[in-house]
């Protein structure tokens, strides 16, 4: 089973270096790239079959394609979204602090391809470590003439900015917002950065996943990258579990794997004596599967038609010791603390979801608390929001309230939480 | 208020970005780093050095979690009680580190030695339940851990006063 993304991780977690990344073919896809023209790459991409690796799922090629192809002199933007914050979700740290090179190089491949000769790394406050592991990388590519030298055709010159930290930020047009200095709130779109970006020029945004595959894509071609996965969506995921399971952790696999592939075959099943409710398949805004999906395919388009989302891909598991519960009050306090206040149904909905799960939770549940919970889910669907965050804020809610609405109704019934 | 270098700094991360906005940013986690916390009175100086009204830099320092605009204690705690830490306990290891420093969430300790903060998620989930101590990630937390993690604390600083 193949697994290019992570074949090169040492065991003791430190980087690879710029010689250990070189010996086992790094840089030979940049060098490719370098002897096409920028929209021969972006072809090659396309034809990969690449969906991004952030949560959406947008397939990649076509997300460059809509930078506008007539160069008209002024600069144009490529970024790196390292502020990886959904609740769940630390798939990218492993690839930052264990394989910074096949991010650097990603970013000269993909910056080739838009015809960008600056590129950012926004990365989350709290990755020091992957910072750091990121800086060097970048110096010792520097200094070997990869990358840094647009002038002289080896660009980019890439800038790591460490984020002062923010749910949305991570969001893309949040992102670009904190980098020119402002509040991370989402911008209004259209434009799409691909056309009005950083600082109103072209920029293109994609997620640490979806660039370290671009290395291995350009290496060896798009045919090898669809056969790496038994299904549709091509190539392979970083799969993550957590929860009471018997190994938390983070692994490749083709895409499409199944859940009992990950969850048994990879987290060692659940914890003793703990069995499995459900789960969260891709991080905190994704509607909750039942313990009947184990042998669902873990890809955008599968786990879309069992009504969730792939998310990040990196699953949470509620097992029977966990309160259903209690579980979504924390994902909403959570949504709730990181909304920016700038649209109404957002600002007030959430508190106000927050505010009734509290009171199931303590006891003061009134009639008529459960149906209120649905209103506001529908009330913070997709259209009624400025941006995502309330929308996926609500999937983990809608989806318990249906998969474990005798709980809820335990919780009014007996006048507070029966895990307590 | 500001030193001669803070304002060397500033000016020279305008000048690097050619934008006094994208400026903003880079100035206010240098004071954050510097300082460990952004005072009024720094943040009023760094607008005028920046060349931007108070007000406006105040909307970005407010945005950010890791900017902090009230002094804090010479360590601070950013302990994670989003869903896969809360799922493994986070809220037992919380209480544990309330008992121990007599603090709660956004309060220092009489000492001056704490700030206990809450986090989102860490990007530690498969060591929950976790937090973060000056910065730098721990996991895997239980009583026995958080023991060695306050003693070794308790160490540094015994050190400290012996130089």
């Amino acid at each position: 089973m193949a697994t290019p993304l992570t074949e090169r991780l040492k065991a003791d977690g430190t980087a690879v270096s710029i010689g250990e990344y070189e010996a086992s073919g790094g840089y030979r896809g940049l060098e490719k790239a370098r002897a096409m023209s920028g929209h021969e790459v972006l072809d090659l991409v396309k034809a990969s079959g690449l969906r991004g690796r952030g949560g959406a799922g947008f397939p990649t090629g076509m997300k460059w394609s809509f930078v506008p192809a007539k160069d008209d002199g002024g600069p144009r933007y490529f970024v790196v979204n390292a502020d990886e914050k959904e609740p769940g979700t630390m798939k990218d740290r492993i690839l930052l602090e264990g394989d910074p090179h096949q991010i650097v190089e990603g970013i000269a491949i993909a910056s080739r391809a838009i015809g960008a000769e600056h590129a950012f790394i926004y990365i989350r406050g709290e990755y020091l470590a992957s910072a750091a592991a990121l800086e060097r990388a970048i110096a010792e590519a520097t200094e070997r003439g990869l990358v840094g030298r647009p002038e002289e055709g080896r660009g980019p010159e890439i800038e790591i900015h460490l984020s002062s930290g923010r749910y949305l930020c991570g969001e893309e047009t949040g992102l670009l917002n904190a980098l020119e200095g402002k509040r991370p709130n989402p911008r209004n779109k259209p434009p799409f950065p691909q056309v009005s970006g950083l600082w109103g020029r072209p920029t293109v945004v994609n997620n640490v996943e979806t660039v370290a595959n671009l290395p291995h894509i350009l290496r060896e071609g798009p045919e090898w990258f669809k056969a790496l996965s038994p299904g549709s969506d091509a190539g392979t995921k970083l799969y993550g579990v957590s929860g009471w399971v018997a190994k938390p952790g983070v692994w490749e696999m083709p895409m499409g794997a199944t859940v009992r592939e990950i969850l048994e075959g990879k987290a060692g099943g659940m914890a003793e004596g703990r069995v499995l409710r459900g789960f969260l398949p891709g991080g905190a805004s994704t509607d909750f599967l039942g313990p009947d999906k184990l042998d669902l395919r873990m890809d955008f388009d599968s786990v879309g038609k069992a009504g969730s989302r792939l998310g990040t891909g990196t699953m949470v598991v509620l097992d029977d010791k966990t309160c259903p519960v209690g579980m979504v009050l924390s994902l909403e306090r959570f949504f709730s603390r990181e909304s920016c206040g700038w649209c109404t149904p957002c600002r007030e909905g959430l508190p106000w979801i927050v505010r009734i799960l509290e009171a199931l939770e303590e006891g003061r549940g009134e009639e008529g608390d459960l149906e209120r919970l649905e209103d506001l889910s529908r009330k913070l669907a997709p259209g009624r929001t400025f941006c995502a965050l309330a929308p996926g804020a609500v999937e983990p809610l809608q989806s318990a309230l249906k998969l474990f609405r005798e709980d809820f109704e335990a919780h009014l019934r007996r006048k507070g939480c029966p895990w307590k | 208020m500001l030193s001669e270098l803070e304002r060397t700094a500033i000016r020279a991360a305008v000048e690097r970005l050619g934008d006094r906005r994208a400026a903003a940013a880079e100035t206010l986690a240098m004071l954050q780093r510097e300082r460990g916390w952004v005072s009024d009175e720094a943040l009023a100086e760094a607008a005028m050095v920046l060349g931007m009204p108070r007000e406006e830099l105040e909307t970005v320092a407010t945005a950010f979690e890791l900017v902090f605009r009230r002094r804090v204690g010479r360590h601070v705690i950013m302990a994670c009680d989003s869903v896969s830490c809360w799922i493994k306990g986070a809220d037992s290891i919380v209480a544990l580190i309330k008992e121990r420093l007599g603090i709660g969430f956004g309060e220092t300790s009489a000492d001056g030695e704490f700030t206990l903060l809450p986090a989102g998620c860490l990007g530690l989930c498969e060591q929950a339940p976790a937090m973060t101590l000056d910065g730098l990630p721990y996991g895997r937390l239980d009583a026995k851990t958080l023991d060695e993690i306050f003693a070794r604390i308790g160490e540094d600083k015994h050190g400290d006063s012996a130089h």
